[in-house]
């Protein structure tokens, strides 16, 4: 018996859709297997990563928390990612955000007001955007790849963290740690369900899906970035201008990751410390993958992502699984979801040996 | 400034360089096949926890160079599956592999952290490197020469082969080359092993050359920077020569740098820290003005390649 692939008039919708999850299901299985294979209990990591989260509802502030980021950054490049627009440098828009609010909770140290967490938000966005226009006007102008230009910036980013938390905004009683101080009140983000650690950023980010999803799917902006990653010959003619999307998908995805960043500096991290960028902008891109680059689909790959972090963390602690086992089980579910697009283009046939005999 | 100074800083910066080289001369082959590999990153991270792990268990560098080029060429593997026999997106499946190289190294990597390991040293015998300048010539490792050697093999390959001019043809009109009898997929399957082979010898290179020692992420985005520089060579291995002993330099300033090198310290050692990464825009931004660089990429690049029959 042979098996032969035939193009499918139009993509597959179911596929389109049951792809993601086939490939969350297959990374678990598969994940048991080369886990246990390499001397690890295979079986009890899959389930300590991808159920235990989901059963202990101590862990689902955990999981909203982790997935509040990864939502909000995820969505943003599932805009860019659309249009052809290969920004990898969210992360370093992430710290730059996460930057540009700091600077505005320590110059408002100790003052109270309603103001100032909208202050911070206005800088984060702006941070991200302004380090995002750098590689949109670097491709605009002079055609450089914007892949390789965002992610030098990511590496520029994080030294710039270490130079600022090092030098002029160390915190001066502490006692030598390279950390800012803690922000004051007013600059801290309050929870939203009381003595959770749920903050502001988990509804916010779950607005931001919606709100984008309806500008996507219903706006000339969202038709016009379809068209130019689809089609860009055809989005030239309908007088759509590649370099205008180029910059507005930069800039959306950028301001989105800086945002992420305030909402992370003033949420959980409450101070800026060398460890500020934890790779949720490139964990964000397999969320958004998983999410079929459709800002609603967003929140499902972000749950599950946060879902292999915090079920990374149980593992680690109740069966000693590494915690760079989690990172495999994200490269895992993207290969996966890469290896079954062939089913959304394609269907499988199967051919007969005596018809291919009479061919 | 002294000769035997000079002699020295020469030496770091051919040290530098060579992981970056390895790695480039690698993706050129693949990028003249008419596949765009991001996932250079992860491979060398593969290379480099396997290169290391079997020099700390067997004391043995060439095994461990060569299990490393075993590895890369089983990750690059995943890639070329997934993207040559089932189609699937390059830039996204290369960022994939990325991204599972990290993982799969730290993963490996546990319980190595910190431990050292023996410097694959050149194999000359001493006598012939006692003075400096001799030092410069016979003084390297292997790996060294071995870089050095895959320019040239490179070159020749590409511009003088009739293996080479197929490979050209595949990633300049891979349906003219389908048409006429050549196995796209087979000769791309080809490129990117050895594209992995490269990568994983140039992760080898950063236990083995420069810092004898696994650290998580130890490869730092040279895998990046080794993208960025095919695009700066325009695809020529000699200047990629010249670009990778250009980014040894750049780099050997940071090492000096971080060591407190006094006349370094008019601006924060961050500072001499992200200046590969600046370097890299520069460089692109440089070579864009100069040319428009689409013009001298393979035709094909990052396109798959699905036969109309």
């Amino acid at each position: 018996m042979q098996f032969r692939l035939e193009k499918r008039a139009e993509p597959s919708r179911l596929m389109l859709y049951a792809t993601p999850v086939a490939a969350v299901i297959l990374t678990m299985v598969v994940g048991a297997i080369i886990f246990s294979a390499i001397g690890y209990n295979g079986l009890g990591a899959v389930r300590e990563i991808f159920l235990t989260p989901l059963t202990n509802s101590y862990k689902w502030q955990d999981l909203g928390v982790k997935a509040a980021p990864l939502i909000i950054i995820g969505v943003g490049l599932s805009i860019a990612y659309r249009a052809n627009v290969w920004n990898i440098g969210a992360e370093g828009q992430y710290v730059m955000g996460g930057l540009a609010a700091t600077w505005v909770a320590l110059a408002t140290y100790g003052m109270t007001g309603w103001w100032i967490l909208p202050a911070m938000m206005l800088a984060g966005i702006a941070g991200g955007a302004a380090y995002a226009a750098i590689p949109a006007l670097l491709r605009t102008r002079l055609g450089v790849n914007e892949i390789l230009t965002s992610l030098m910036l990511t590496y520029a980013s994080i030294q710039l963290i270490y130079y600022l938390v090092r030098a002029p905004w160390k915190d001066p009683m502490g006692m030598g740690f390279p950390q800012t101080r803690i922000f004051s009140e007013a600059a801290r983000l309050p929870t939203v369900i009381p003595t959770t650690i749920v903050h502001l950023g988990v509804p916010i980010a779950v607005i931001v899906a919606v709100v984008a999803w309806f500008i996507v799917s219903r706006s000339v902006f969202g038709y016009q970035i379809r068209v130019v990653g689809a089609a860009p010959h055809a989005a030239r003619y309908g007088g759509f201008s590649e370099k205008r999307t180029i910059w507005l998908t930069l800039l959306v995805s950028g301001a989105l990751a800086g945002f992420a960043g305030m909402l992370e500096v003033a949420g959980p991290f409450q101070r800026m410390v060398p460890g500020f960028p934890t790779n949720y902008g490139f964990t964000a891109i397999i969320a958004a993958f998983l999410g079929r680059l459709n800002p609603l689909g967003v929140i499902f790959g972000a749950f599950v992502i946060a879902l292999s972090v915090v079920g990374g963390e149980v593992a680690q602690t109740t069966i000693g699984l590494p915690n760079a086992a989690s990172g495999i089980f994200q490269a895992m579910m993207l290969f996966f979801l890469l290896a079954g697009d062939i089913l959304v283009r394609y269907r499988i046939r199967r051919v007969r040996p005596q018809n291919v005999g009479a061919v | 400034m002294s000769p035997d100074f000079i002699i020295a800083i020469l030496i770091t910066v051919i040290g530098a360089s060579t992981p970056i080289l390895l790695a480039a001369l690698g993706e050129l082959v693949v990028e003249k096949a008419g596949v765009l590999n991001l996932g250079v990153e992860g491979m060398m991270l593969i290379g480099a926890i396997t290169g290391f792990v079997v020099a700390f268990t067997t004391q043995n560098p060439w095994l461990a160079v060569l299990c490393a080029a075993a590895a890369g060429v089983a990750a690059s593997m995943i890639f070329a599956f997934l993207t040559l026999s089932l189609s699937a997106n390059q830039t996204a499946t290369g960022l994939a592999l990325t991204i599972f190289g990290t993982g799969f190294s730290a993963l490996a990597g546990q319980g190595f952290t910190g431990r050292p390991v023996e410097l694959f040293r050149s194999v000359f015998p001493a006598e012939l490197a006692t003075h400096p300048v001799w030092r410069l010539v016979f003084g390297h490792s292997p790996l060294v020469y071995f870089a050095l050697i895959m320019v040239v093999a490179v070159w020749y390959f590409l511009k003088r082969t009739r293996a080479g001019l197929i490979l050209r043809a595949v990633g300049e009109n891979d349906l003219s080359a389908h048409s006429i009898g050549y196995s796209v997929i087979a000769i791309r399957y080809g490129a990117v092993a050895f594209g992995g082979a490269m990568a994983g010898i140039a992760g080898a290179a950063f236990p083995l050359l420069l810092t004898p020692q696994w650290a998580e992420r130890m490869t730092a985005g040279r895998g990046w920077i080794a993208v960025a520089l095919v695009v700066f060579a325009s695809w020529r291995p000699f200047r990629l020569l010249a670009g990778a002993y250009l980014f040894g330099l750049v780099m050997t300033i940071e090492l000096y740098a971080k060591a407190g090198g006094g006349v370094l310290n008019f601006v924060p050692s961050e500072l001499w820290a992200a200046l590969p990464y600046l370097a890299t825009i520069a460089v692109l931004v440089l070579i864009s003005l100069r040319q428009r660089t689409s013009s001298s990429a393979p035709a094909c690049l990052g396109k798959p390649f699905i036969p109309s029959t």
